[in-house]
């Protein structure tokens, strides 16, 4: 790969599908099968063209690559800064696989609009590579804020029936809580002169200036990722939306809050972190044990799993803030290191489970229409294959060894241990919880007798599905057996960004 | 006074002059080819561009020249403002005739009475003493009372006119007040020689601080902010949607001119005690008009409760009186003007033959009936919630960082607060469009050119925030050397 083609890889993976999404648009709502046809095209030819990012990826340095810098808005010293590093890199590929699954899941479930829907989600893509991208504070949070639009639209046109509640909700909630961080954002320009976000990572701070920053930071990426209690946009929004709206929901976006901890939060105020740790901490472990048992009462699958991802994303949070207990308890950097691979490590395998499980109870969707678990019973005897596909995943999310949702859980759970015995313990009754609600979903789901007639006159999943859930499930498993490529991946970044935050910032 | 000097006015002996000969061409042409008043009409904003732009204050390094012994003051801040009037207008204009030729109102008094409002508009945006500042106003007043009644068969609209008419009368009343008082404490009209006066006897005057008063009074009815936003609503709503056009959007940019004029250019050094005044009118704008739009279900009323809620960040723009400040305000009221245009040109599309889209409901389903102008509409909404990457959004923040540079966290704090909560009644009707069904299957027909300006008009809200350097750096730049 030359140097030159590196060099605007990262517009490329941006803006083919945001132009992309205007010519699917333009293809109008008469001819769907051109939109889909062209919608896939796009997504495929991004996703090829996004591979150097994995490939000629440079594992030694924690450096931006693929660095692109022009100026934007001279007069405010706004640039055009797109780089990645070990963080952003394995969430980008993420987004470009989940871009080609989303096109050819959605290919039959939606029939008005087509061109319209299939426009929104190649522009969302766009967006949401734009939000791993940027260097620069405020195209990063016009990528952060834009993302919504395509979203709102979604959830509202072709969700289900209380859609307009849940997308008004889902909008308003992330909305309030980025602009507490744009405020963040623009004290933080008054006192570099720049909006660079890596000048912000070397800039000294006043402790009450961090503490604020970083309450701004926490009201963006909480919400977004969502941390209890202002979790409740997102089981409405995942149970209203089409599934592709779901997959997307849960495999990426969710993990943007996870990203912000670490580009935003972590590095700049990392002594306003560091005191607050307990808060977020206290916070992650609520949502890993009480919203465990809130999964476990749910009647309907989609709420089901969105509970689900809201406990898998409380480890997200506590692999980051437990380095500031690990750090003061050793000392040294190398343990807190375990825990912060495991979070990115559980952000992937999150990606890739949710998606997949969304994608699974779309499948039954298509079928009967309804999201009900007592609608369904023994669907093992109509739809063998189906139900493998089902079994694994749900036993994926319930952290079954060898398979990707072990490995980052065990990671945190390890790591915690050096923080305090308690967090391990209460962290550790996931194992017991997720494997409660998961286990006992697929009892009355997919084992059993065969339920009512519905139930009876299933077809199994045709070729389309089975490609879709099929390459999850080898994602899910080669991430599970062999996730030293990712970790590889990860750690000089993860390295720089402890040492970043193991030294004080304030002035 | 010398030629030269005269050249500086150019533009507005332009504009005045062809207003008259449109007056007096409709004499002489049968009713059938009064399309031709609207060709007149638009030549006279494109000459008036040109003429504007020749005068090398944009990019030629001119810092500003006054003329008619300084009372007429011609600067690159000026020049943007007027250009980007005439950009409005002839959207204005656009939109217009097809409204008024569905309502049989297409007559040439619109044309003559509204170039006569951009004259007062220009006459406001370079007034340079309290005599031209009056002038200029009243201008436009008057050409606006006329305006809101224009529909004569229509009752709602004589009311509007009256209440405006009055209330109107009642702030030109206590302008005039302030500045005899102004005059009283400092012995001159022109503002260059108030803020001389000012600076050399210090401003502990009660007298300058009373004038101040009425003064900031005066400048707050014409911007619409709390608590002298009472005539908005009803003003939009009885008004012809062509009026209301006019209304929502040239006055404005004159208002912001006129308050950078009278606060800085001649009471700078009361920047203090007008501070104060102008973050509490900020604040409650923001709050009433976001919370009072909510509960709208007229569109008219709606947007109406809008603007007084961005008038409230333009407000926010001036309190730091700082260069980028000013800079910030500038460019939050370019761009509030290119967005009420589109959204009160997107409602003027809407009306069926005779009958005003008022509710809400008339936007149900948009986008199944005509997914293009959808699109825009949700452009433009998207925009005045402020989300990026549409034109509204960076208007907010440079607002939002000059209140935090004017040491008003607080206010930056309210203000994006409020901003979230304005941002449901911008959902509300993107939820109409887009996620209810059409109540009738009407299809949305529009002439080439209404179709070609609304167009723009949505590419310009996008493309401004897509490509925002230039306009930003035009609108700091203007104000250089303070």
């Amino acid at each position: 790969m030359n140097g030159n083609m590196n060099t605007f890889l990262l517009s490329i993976l941006i803006w083919l599908p945001i132009l992309g999404s205007v010519a699917v648009m333009l293809v109008g709502a008469q001819r769907p099968g051109m939109a889909k046809g062209l919608a896939l095209v796009i997504s495929a030819a991004t996703f090829v063209l996004g591979l150097p990012l994995f490939f000629s990826f440079d594992t030694s340095t924690a450096a931006m690559q693929f660095v692109e810098q022009r100026p934007w808005i001279e007069i405010f010293n706004i640039q055009y800064y797109l780089g990645v590093d070990g963080f952003s890199s394995p969430l980008i590929l993420l987004t470009l696989f989940f871009g080609v699954l989303v096109v050819i899941s959605s290919w039959r479930s939606i029939d008005k609009n087509v061109n319209q829907y299939m426009a929104a989600f190649l522009a969302m893509e766009g967006l949401m590579i734009g939000v791993f991208c940027a260097l620069d504070g405020l195209l990063f949070y016009v990528f952060f804020e834009a993302m919504l639009i395509p979203m709102f639209l979604i959830i509202g046109i072709w969700g289900g029936p209380r859609r307009v509640y849940a997308t008004i909700k889902f909008f308003l909630y992330t909305f309030l809580g980025s602009v507490f961080m744009l405020i963040g954002l623009i004290y933080l320009y008054i006192e570099s002169g720049s909006w660079n976000i890596l000048v912000w990572h070397d800039l000294l701070l006043g402790y009450t200036a961090q503490k604020w920053l970083f309450l701004g930071f926490l009201a963006a990426f909480a919400v977004k990722i969502p941390m209890f209690p202002v979790h409740t946009w997102l089981p409405d929004a995942h149970v209203e939306a089409p599934t592709g709206g779901s997959v997307i929901l849960a495999a990426i976006m969710l993990k943007i809050g996870g990203y912000g901890f670490i580009r935003f939060s972590l590095p700049i105020t990392p002594d306003a972190s560091a005191a607050l740790d307990w808060l977020v901490i206290g916070l992650s472990l609520i949502a890993i044990v009480y919203i465990g048992f809130v999964a476990l009462a749910q009647q309907d699958m989609k709420k089901l799993i969105a509970y689900s991802s809201i406990a898998h994303m409380g480890f997200v949070t506590l692999g980051l803030f437990i380095a500031f207990g690990i750090y003061r308890n050793t000392g040294s950097v190398s343990g807190a290191a375990l825990g912060v691979e495991g979070a990115m490590v559980q952000m992937i395998s999150h990606g890739f489970i949710s998606g997949a499980l969304f994608l699974t109870v779309g499948v039954l969707y298509d079928r009967v229409h309804s999201r009900m678990i007592k609608d369904y019973g023994g669907v093992a005897n109509t739809m063998p294959w189906f139900a493998f596909f089902a079994v694994l995943f749900l036993m994926a999310n319930s952290g079954l060894p060898g398979t990707s949702g072990f490995v980052g859980e065990f990671m945190v759970i390890l790591a915690s241990f050096q923080a305090n015995f308690w967090f391990a313990f209460l962290a550790g009754l996931t194992l017991i919880l997720g494997a409660a609600y998961s286990l006992w979903l697929v009892k009355r789901v997919i084992f059993g007798a065969v339920a009512n007639r519905e139930v009876q006159n299933l077809q199994d999943i045709n070729a389309r599905e089975a490609f879709v859930l099929g390459t999850l499930a080898v994602a899910i498993l080669a991430l599970g057996l062999w996730p030293q490529p990712l970790v590889d991946m990860l750690h000089a970044s993860v390295d720089h960004l402890l040492h970043h935050i193991v030294q004080s910032k304030v002035i | 006074m010398n030629g030269a000097q005269m050249l500086l006015a150019a533009p507005e002996f332009w504009v005045l002059s062809m207003a008259c000969v449109i007056m007096l061409v409709d004499l002489f042409l049968p009713e059938e080819r009064r399309g031709l008043i609207h060709m007149l009409a638009i030549l006279t904003l494109i000459f008036a561009g040109i003429i504007t732009l020749r005068g090398d204050y944009l990019v030629g390094g001119i810092q500003s020249a006054t003329a008619f012994n300084g009372s007429f003051i011609r600067d690159s801040m000026g020049d943007v403002l007027k250009l980007f009037s005439f950009v409005t207008l002839g959207l204005i204009f656009t939109y217009s005739k097809f409204y008024l030729r569905n309502f049989n109102m297409f007559r040439s008094d619109f044309y003559t009475l509204t170039l006569f409002g951009l004259l007062g508009v220009m006459l406001l945006i370079s007034a340079n003493s309290l005599v031209m500042i009056y002038l200029g106003l009243e201008l436009i007043s008057l050409s606006v009372y006329a305006l809101v009644a224009f529909n004569r068969e229509s009752s709602l609209g004589s009311e509007a006119a009256m209440k405006y008419f009055v209330l109107g009368s009642m702030a030109s009343g206590m302008l005039l007040y302030g500045m005899s008082m102004i005059y009283g404490a400092t012995g001159s009209l022109g503002l260059s020689e108030i803020a001389v006066a000012i600076s050399n006897q210090g401003s502990d005057d009660v007298l300058l601080i009373f004038g101040l008063v009425f003064v900031v009074v005066g400048i707050a009815f014409k911007f619409g902010v709390v608590p002298f936003h009472m005539w908005i609503p009803d003003v939009y709503e009885g008004a012809p949607l062509a009026v209301t056009l006019f209304i929502s959007s040239l006055p404005k940019l004159a208002a912001f001119a006129m308050a950078f004029r009278f606060l800085q250019s001649g009471l700078g050094d009361l920047h203090v005690h007008w501070q104060g005044m102008l973050q509490i009118m900020a604040l409650l704008s923001i709050m009433l008009g976001n919370l009072a739009a909510i509960m709208q279900t007229n569109i008219k009323r709606m947007l109406a409760y809008s603007t007084i809620s961005h008038m409230g960040f333009v407000m926010m723009g001036l309190l730091p009186g700082s260069a980028f400040g000013y800079g910030a305000s500038m460019y939050y009221v370019i761009v509030y003007a290119l967005m009420s245009t589109a959204a009160f040109g997107m409602v003027i599309m809407l009306s069926a033959r005779g009958i005003e889209a008022q509710h809400l409901d008339d936007f149900k389903g948009l986008n199944q009936r005509n997914p293009f102008y959808a699109a825009i509409m949700g452009i433009v909404m998207f925009s005045m919630a402020g989300v990026p990457p549409m034109v509204g959004f960076f208007a907010k923040w440079m607002v939002i960082k000059a209140a935090i540079d004017a040491g008003l966290l607080w206010l930056a704090i309210a203000a994006v607060i409020f901003s979230v909560i304005g941002a449901f009644y911008y959902l509300r009707l993107i939820k109409y469009m887009y996620f209810d069904e059409p109540e009738h299957e009407t299809v949305v027909t529009v002439p080439v050119d209404f179709g070609a300006a609304l167009s723009l008009n949505g590419m310009m809200i996008l493309g401004l925030g897509i490509f925002s350097s230039s306009l930003i750096s035009i609108c700091m730049n203007s104000f250089a050397g303070l």
